[in-house]
C-alpha cells in the first residue's frame, strides 16, 4: 500500500477522476454564478455589465433577509432535532427487543422521494380534506388551521415533514457509530457501578462526539441550501411566508427572469453557508483524536 | 508493469468518457429535418399528443425527404428546458411559447424568427381577431396561436337547486349565493391560489366589470395606473368576498389542481376557470357523466350596476415559434404553417379545444356547453389577455405575490395598488 500511495501517478490516477469531475460541475459553475451576479441578465439575451448592483441590492433586499430567516430557523430546529434522533439511537442501541425492526421503520422516509413525501403531507394538511383536520374536527376542534395557507403557521406546518424525512439518516448515522463502541468499554463502566444514564452520557457521547460534529454540520448546512419540499408544497408562498433562500433564489431566476440577481443571492447563499460552516467548525474544533 | 499499463489505460478511459459526454450528440441530424418541441405528454395530454402525431405524418407524407424530430417535456419542465437551451443557442427549429411578456426576452435576445411572412402570407385570414395580435412586439409577430381561451365561471346546477337559488347575474346576487350555501355548510368557491393567477382572474373580473375591459390593460402599459380607482376598487371586492368566506377554506395554499377536484367532486359549487378544462366538463369519459351533466357556466356577474358580460377575461394559450438561427428555417415555417392549418379542425373534433384559428363548427357533432362558448366568442365585446401573461415575467411575479397577499388579506386595496404601481413605473 505505502509503495502506491509514494508513487506520484498512481496518486493522481486516484485523485483527478473525481477532482475533474468536481472541478467541471461544481467549482467553473460557482465562480460562473458568481460572474453573472455581476450582470444585469435575462437568462436569455445580452448580458450588460453592472458591477455590484445586484450584490448590494440583495444585502439591502427584504425578502432575501426574510427568506434567510427563515432557513435559519430550520437550521436551528434540525440541530434541535438532532438531540431526539441520538435519544432514539441510544436506546435503539441498547439491545431492546425489536431494536431491528423500529430502526428500519425509521428509515422509510429515506427510501421515499422528496416529490412523494411533498405529495403526501400536501394531503395530509388540505384543510377541508385531509387527514390532520378530519381528525381535529372529530376531537372537536371547531375550526382547524389551514395549515399551508396560514402565513403564521405554514413554516411549522413545513417543518415537520422535513424534519420527518431526515430523521432516518441521522437515526441511522448514530446508531451505526454507537455500534462501534467497544463493549468491553461499556462492560468496565458497569462493573465499576455506572448506571445507564451515565453510561451514555459519559462514555457514549464523548467516544461518538466527532460524529456529531459531523451531523451538526450536515444539518445546518443542508438546512440552509433547502429547497425541495418547500417547493413542490408551497412554492414559498403564501405571499413568502415560507420562503427559503434557495427557493428565493429559484424565484429570481425561473419564474421573475432576473438572471443576474438569482445568480447574485445564490452567490450570498454560498457565502452564508461557507462562514456558517467555518463557525461552526470553529466552535466544535477538537485536538484530541478518540482513541478507543 | 502491467498495473501501470492498466491504469493508464483506465484513466484514459475515464478522460475520453468525459470528453464524449462533454461533446456535441447533434451531429446525426441530416439537413431535412426539423426539430420540434412541445408540452403535451401522452400521459397527461392525451387527445393533444396524438393529434400532434397525425399532423406530423401529414406532413412528412406530404414533403419528402423531411423528417420530423419530436421532443415532448410537461408544462414547467418545458419552460425550464426551453430557458436553457436559449441560453445555449440550441433551440428547436419549432417550438411553443406563450404571448406577450412570456415573448419578450426571447425576442429581445433576438432568439426568435418574424413570422410576419407567414401571418400575412398562407395563413391570412385564419386567425380570430385578437389572437394573433397578442404574439406581437413592436409590430413584428413571433409566435402562431394555437389556442384561444377564455374564462367563464363554471357552476353545479345540482347543488344550485339543492340551495334553492339561481345563478347569479349581478355581484349582489353572488353574494347571496354565497350565503345561502354557507348556511348549508357547502364552501361556496373552489378557488387554488398557491397557483395565484387563478386568484388574478377573479381580481380582472372585478376589475373589468368596474373599470371596464381596458381598465387593467391600461394600468400595464402605462397608459393608466394601478392605483386608478376602479382598480383600487376591484380589490376592495377582492377583501370583500375573503371577508365573506366565499372561497374555499385555506384556498392560498391549495393548487388550482386541488381546487379542481373539488369542483369536480362536487365539494364546491362553483369554479372560475378557462375553456381549457372545458372537456372535464363536457366529453371527458374519466369524469362521472352524472356531474358532467350537472355543469353549467355563466358570465361573470355585473358590479354594483355596472360591467359588460359580454366581456371576457382570456387570450391565446400557447403559440407556434419558429427558431432565429434554424438551419432548416423555410421548412419550419413551412411547418408550423402547415401545423396550424391542420390543428383547427382536429383540435376542435378531438381535444375539445377552442383553437385561435377559424373553424366552421357546423359541421362537427359538438357538445352543447362548447357550442355556446364558441358563440360567446363570436359575440364576445372585449377579451382581456391574462395579466401576468401582459406583463413582463418580473411584474408578474410582483403581481402574482400580491394577489397572494390581497386574497391573503394581509394587503390593503392601496397597497396592493401601490406595489404594482412600483413595479410597473420601474420597468
Amino acid at each position: 500500500m505505502n509503495k502506491v500511495m509514494s508513487n506520484r501517478l498512481s496518486i493522481a490516477i486516484y485523485v483527478l477522476p473525481a477532482l475533474l469531475l468536481v472541478t467541471i460541475l461544481v467549482f467553473i459553475p460557482l465562480i460562473l454564478s458568481a460572474y453573472y451576479g455581476l450582470m444585469k441578465w435575462d437568462g436569455i439575451g445580452a448580458m450588460e455589465f453592472i458591477g455590484l448592483e445586484n450584490y448590494i441590492n440583495g444585502i439591502k433586499d427584504e425578502k432575501f433577509w426574510n427568506s434567510a430567516y427563515h432557513s435559519f430557523l430550520l437550521a436551528i430546529f434540525s440541530t434541535l432535532s438532532l438531540a431526539v434522533y441520538l435519544t432514539v439511537s441510544l436506546i435503539l442501541a441498547s439491545k431492546i427487543k425489536g431494536s431491528d425492526l423500529f430502526r428500519k421503520i425509521y428509515l422509510i422516509p429515506m427510501l421515499l422521494s422528496s416529490v412523494a413525501i411533498a405529495q403526501l403531507w400536501i394531503k395530509v394538511y388540505n384543510p377541508s380534506n385531509g387527514i390532520l383536520n378530519a381528525i381535529l374536527m372529530n376531537l372537536g376542534v371547531k375550526n382547524p388551521p389551514a395549515w399551508l395557507a396560514d402565513p403564521s403557521l405554514v413554516l411549522l406546518a413545513i417543518f415537520i415533514p422535513i424534519l420527518w424525512q431526515y430523521a432516518g439518516f441521522y437515526i441511522l448515522i448514530y446508531y451505526a457509530a454507537l455500534k462501534n463502541i467497544p463493549e468491553s468499554l461499556i462492560e468496565a463502566a458497569k462493573i465499576d457501578g455506572a448506571t445507564p444514564t451515565q453510561i451514555a452520557l459519559k462514555i457514549k457521547l464523548p467516544l461518538i462526539k466527532e460524529v456529531v460534529v459531523v451531523t451538526v454540520v450536515l444539518a445546518i448546512v443542508g438546512s440552509l441550501k433547502y429547497f425541495d419540499l418547500i417547493y413542490v408544497m408551497t412554492g414559498g408562498g403564501p405571499n413568502g411566508a415560507s420562503e427559503v433562500m434557495a427557493s428565493y433564489m429559484y424565484k429570481l431566476a425561473f419564474s421573475s427572469y432576473d438572471f443576474g440577481y438569482g445568480s447574485a443571492i445564490g452567490f450570498l447563499l454560498l457565502v452564508i453557508t461557507l462562514i456558517v460552516t467555518f463557525i461552526i467548525r470553529k466552535i466544535t474544533a477538537t485536538d484530541e483524536q478518540v482513541e478507543y | 508493469m502491467k498495473r501501470r499499463l492498466f491504469t493508464t489505460l483506465l484513466l484514459s478511459l475515464a478522460v475520453t468518457l468525459l470528453l464524449v459526454g462533454c461533446s456535441e450528440s447533434s451531429t446525426s441530424s441530416s439537413d431535412n429535418e426539423i426539430k420540434f418541441m412541445h408540452l403535451w405528454p401522452e400521459g397527461s395530454s392525451k387527445h393533444h399528443y396524438e393529434i400532434v402525431n397525425e399532423i406530423i405524418a401529414d406532413f412528412e407524407a406530404e414533403n419528402e425527404g423531411v423528417k420530423v424530430d419530436l421532443e415532448v417535456l410537461s408544462n414547467e419542465q418545458y419552460k425550464d428546458k426551453l430557458k436553457v437551451l436559449s441560453t445555449s443557442k440550441e433551440l428547436p427549429d419549432v417550438g411553443m411559447t406563450w404571448a406577450a411578456g412570456f415573448l419578450e426576452p426571447y425576442v429581445g435576445g433576438n432568439m426568435f424568427a418574424s413570422l410576419d411572412d407567414v401571418v400575412d402570407g398562407e395563413l391570412a385570414d385564419e386567425f380570430i381577431p385578437g389572437t394573433v395580435e397578442a404574439y406581437e412586439i413592436d409590430g413584428t409577430t413571433y409566435g402562431l396561436p394555437l389556442e384561444l381561451n377564455i374564462a367563464t365561471l363554471y357552476y353545479n346546477t345540482k347543488m344550485f337547486e339543492e340551495a334553492g337559488v339561481e345563478a347569479p347575474e349581478t355581484y349582489e346576487e353572488l353574494i347571496d349565493v354565497v350565503n345561502a350555501f354557507k348556511e348549508d355548510g357547502i364552501q361556496p368557491i373552489a378557488l387554488g391560489n398557491r397557483d395565484a393567477w387563478t386568484g388574478s382572474l377573479w381580481y380582472m373580473y372585478l376589475a373589468d366589470r368596474i373599470g371596464g375591459g381596458a381598465a387593467i390593460s391600461n394600468a400595464i402599459d402605462r397608459s393608466g395606473s394601478f392605483e386608478d380607482s376602479a382598480l383600487v376598487e376591484a380589490a376592495e371586492k377582492v377583501l370583500d368576498l375573503v371577508d365573506k368566506d366565499a372561497f374555499v377554506k385555506g384556498f392560498n395554499g391549495l393548487s388550482d389542481e386541488e381546487a379542481k377536484s373539488m369542483f369536480m367532486n362536487e365539494q364546491a359549487p362553483m369554479y372560475l376557470i378557462a375553456t381549457w378544462d372545458l372537456p372535464n366538463f363536457t366529453t371527458n369519459e374519466d369524469v362521472p357523466q352524472e356531474f358532467r351533466d350537472s355543469v353549467e357556466y355563466l358570465k361573470f356577474p355585473t358590479v354594483d350596476g355596472s360591467g359588460d358580460m359580454n366581456s371576457f377575461i382570456g387570450g391565446p394559450g400557447v403559440g407556434l415559434f419558429v427558431a432565429e438561427d434554424s438551419k432548416v428555417k423555410e421548412d419550419a415555417k413551412k411547418f408550423a404553417a402547415f401545423f396550424i392549418k391542420e390543428w383547427g379542425e382536429k383540435s376542435v373534433a378531438q381535444a375539445g379545444v377552442i383553437p385561435a384559428t377559424k373553424v366552421d363548427a357546423s359541421s362537427l357533432d359538438l357538445p352543447q356547453m362548447y357550442i355556446d362558448i364558441l358563440d360567446e366568442l363570436t359575440e364576445a365585446s372585449n377579451i382581456t389577455l391574462f395579466a401576468d401573461v401582459q406583463m413582463s415575467p418580473s411584474v408578474a411575479q410582483v403581481h402574482l405575490d400580491a394577489i397572494q397577499a390581497l386574497f391573503g388579506n394581509e394587503m390593503t386595496a392601496e397597497e396592493f395598488a401601490k406595489i404594482q404601481e412600483e413595479a410597473l413605473s420601474k420597468e
